[in-house]
């Protein structure tokens, strides 16, 4: 069973639970004092931050992003739901990415997925966008191209980078996640 | 015959020993040329740049040198921004990748050269956030570079500040067009500018003058510096100067990153001898010479090419595919373009229905949405080839294809529209028989014979 993902702040699963610490406020100081002319170009790399520390971006997280920069609410969920990367529902402990465009296509990065897929035991739900698994173990989605052809096919699992992942590494790539 | 890369930008990556640290880049001689950059000074620099004749690696090829002279720091009141485009995301190229992640400070280096010939006190490097450790190593090598007084204030005691800050993006190809990389940097969604009135140049990052280059572009400033615009030119062919990173991925025996001069080799030269040629014992069957937006080119094409005799008239030529340089103006003569160096090879077992989906799906994922033929087409042009590839085709689908690419291309703000009508345009045109024949065994009988290229 899997539950889908959907961008939209309406299958928000509520606010992020965990503690806004100096440390996190500090972080985000330092990160704005890179933009002197806009505090406004701090947005993303403050999202960076927020997703990294929290999981993913609920309420919370814009809000607070927002009175750090002086700016409306949405002008940060509008970045939320524009770039890929940034998700408003937490993905498993482990999420992998699979290249699907055509250089990893051709190298047979369909395979792999599906050996993930059912190494992970997830279903598809006709939905685009990640899929994870209900324990919240494991999570899965295709990605556009990340730039290594060369070493078709290619996996990010979370910050990890993997290259030629046939469906012999897959199996190895889930075995290792502990 | 063999084929020697010739390793100008590549020289130290995957060298022996070579790490990406500070120490072992000066110990190459790094930021050696920094220092003569700085004695130099900046007009002199943008003189040699020119001189050069080095065209644009991200994809347009336009010539640095002009994008250069745009902005006269002399005059301009306003502040200028140099943004390096690290948003590598053409499919088929990886080649910022190997310099972000092998040698990092080469680009530093060009870097602060081209930030100090253009009088930019703060600029950014605006990296793609799916080199997850990449924008890492460009912090710390940042950190470094300032420790060692190549940044920040009074560099080298030079008199001159300059501030480099990392930018991770978030998924989204579109930052790579300049103007959506500017946009993307103000914080704002990556919706690209329309020209004019917002050229970089004029209106750029925070509506001041700004300068958007590539990491390969960069690299070469570097070189350009260290060996003069006059002997940089004498690389590669008139027009088309220097080295080009070649990326080849795909169905070769060896696929990888190599780097020649540019137009040195030929395209069948790239695929057949220096990448050992098509896997398994299978023939050509088609390429994209320069990341996944250029046009097509199909194996036992001949293309009708003007080109220079000895006394300089123009003739025309006739040239083979394989037979095509790899350079800017012969793959453009062919109806191509060199773009981003990706060489995506394909073999005889490829169904081009599936590869033309492939691309197509790609691009209505990457669509920002701003202008309606884009989005609204992309997204159809993805539906109809995904119902071609699943056989479900109509007989009027090949028509409908290409009657909405041809309202795609040219009708949007960016360049985008012709990077997702272009691949559907080459590809319909050139495997028209493909796309009848898949439609004709449409149904139960559409079995497919090659793995599905498309989800």
């Amino acid at each position: 069973m899997s539950v889908p993902l959907h961008a939209g702040t309406e299958s928000c699963v509520g606010a992020e639970k965990g503690e806004i610490t100096p440390v996190l406020e500090k972080q985000a100081d330092e990160l704005v004092s890179r933009y002197p002319i806009s505090k406004r170009s701090a947005v993303l790399p403050l999202l960076h931050l927020w997703q990294e520390t929290f999981g993913y971006i609920g309420p919370r997280g814009v809000e607070w992003i927002a009175r750090k920069l002086s700016l409306q609410e949405i002008q940060v969920l509008e970045l939320v739901t524009f770039y890929p990367w940034f998700r408003q529902q937490p993905y498993g402990k482990f999420h992998f990415r699979v290249c699907r465009t055509l250089p990893c296509a051709l190298g047979g990065s369909g395979k792999t997925f599906a050996a993930l897929q059912k190494l992970m035991n997830l279903k598809a739900d006709g939905h685009e966008g990640a899929m994870i698994s209900e324990d919240g173990r494991f999570s899965l989605e295709y990605s556009e191209c990340l730039a290594s052809c060369g070493t078709a096919p290619v996996v990010l699992r979370n910050d990890e980078f993997y290259e030629k992942v046939d469906e012999k590494r897959a199996t190895e790539l889930v075995a290792g996640c502990q | 015959m063999a084929f020697s890369e010739h390793r100008l930008i590549f020289k130290n990556i995957d060298a022996p020993g070579y790490t990406r640290d500070i120490a072992c880049y000066q110990k190459h001689g790094g930021y050696e040329i920094l220092k003569k950059g700085l004695a130099m000074g900046g007009p002199a620099i943008r003189e040699e740049v020119k001189k050069s004749q080095l065209r644009g690696r991200g994809g347009a090829g336009f010539p640095t040198g002009t994008k250069w002279s745009f902005i006269d720091p002399a005059k301009t009141t306003k502040p200028i921004y140099l943004i390096c485009n690290a948003d590598e995301s053409e499919p088929g190229t990886f080649k910022d990748r190997q310099i972000i992640y092998k040698d990092p400070h080469q680009l530093i280096e060009g870097m602060i050269l081209s930030c100090f010939a253009n009088g930019v006190k703060l600029a950014y490097l605006y990296i793609r956030c799916e080199f997850t450790e990449g924008w890492k190593i460009l912090e710390k090598a940042l950190a470094e570079a300032k420790a060692a007084g190549f940044l920040g204030k009074n560099i080298l005691q030079s008199g001159y500040d300059l501030e480099i800050h990392v930018h991770r993006g978030a998924g989204a190809y579109i930052c790579g067009e300049e103007t959506g990389l500017i946009e993307s940097l103000e914080g704002k969604r990556a919706y690209p500018r329309i020209k004019p009135p917002y050229f970089p140049a004029v209106l750029g990052l925070y509506m001041c003058p700004t300068i958007v280059n590539n990491v390969e572009t960069l690299c070469n400033v570097k070189h350009i510096v260290e060996m003069g615009g006059d002997a940089y030119a004498k690389i590669g062919r008139p027009n088309n100067t220097g080295t080009r990173l070649l990326c080849v991925s795909g169905d070769v025996v060896k696929p990888g990153y190599y780097e020649f001069p540019c137009g040195a080799i030929t395209l069948g030269q790239l695929i057949f001898n220096v990448c050992g040629g098509i896997r398994n014992g299978r023939r050509l069957k088609a390429v994209i010479p320069g990341g996944s937006s250029a046009k097509v080119l199909r194996a036992g094409e001949v293309y009708k090419i003007k080109e220079k005799d000895s006394q300089g008239n123009l003739v025309d030529r006739e040239v083979k595919l394989e037979d095509l340089r790899m350079d800017f103006d012969s793959l453009a003569a062919a109806g191509s373009m060199a773009g981003s160096g990706g060489v995506i090879v394909m073999d005889d077992t490829r169904d081009m229905v599936e590869c033309l989906a492939n691309i197509s799906t790609f691009y209505a994922h990457e669509s920002c949405g701003q202008c309606t033929p884009c989005r609204e087409g992309v997204l159809w042009l993805k539906k109809i080839l995904s119902r071609v590839a699943e056989g479900h085709g109509r007989d009027e689908d090949p028509a409908l294809l290409k009657d909405v690419a041809d309202r795609i291309a040219g009708r949007t703000i960016c360049a985008f529209g012709e990077a997702a009508a272009w691949p559907v345009q080459s590809f319909l045109g050139k495997f028209k028989e493909e796309f009848q024949l898949r439609i004709r065994r449409n149904g139960a009988a559409a079995k497919r014979d090659t793995i599905s290229l498309t989800h």
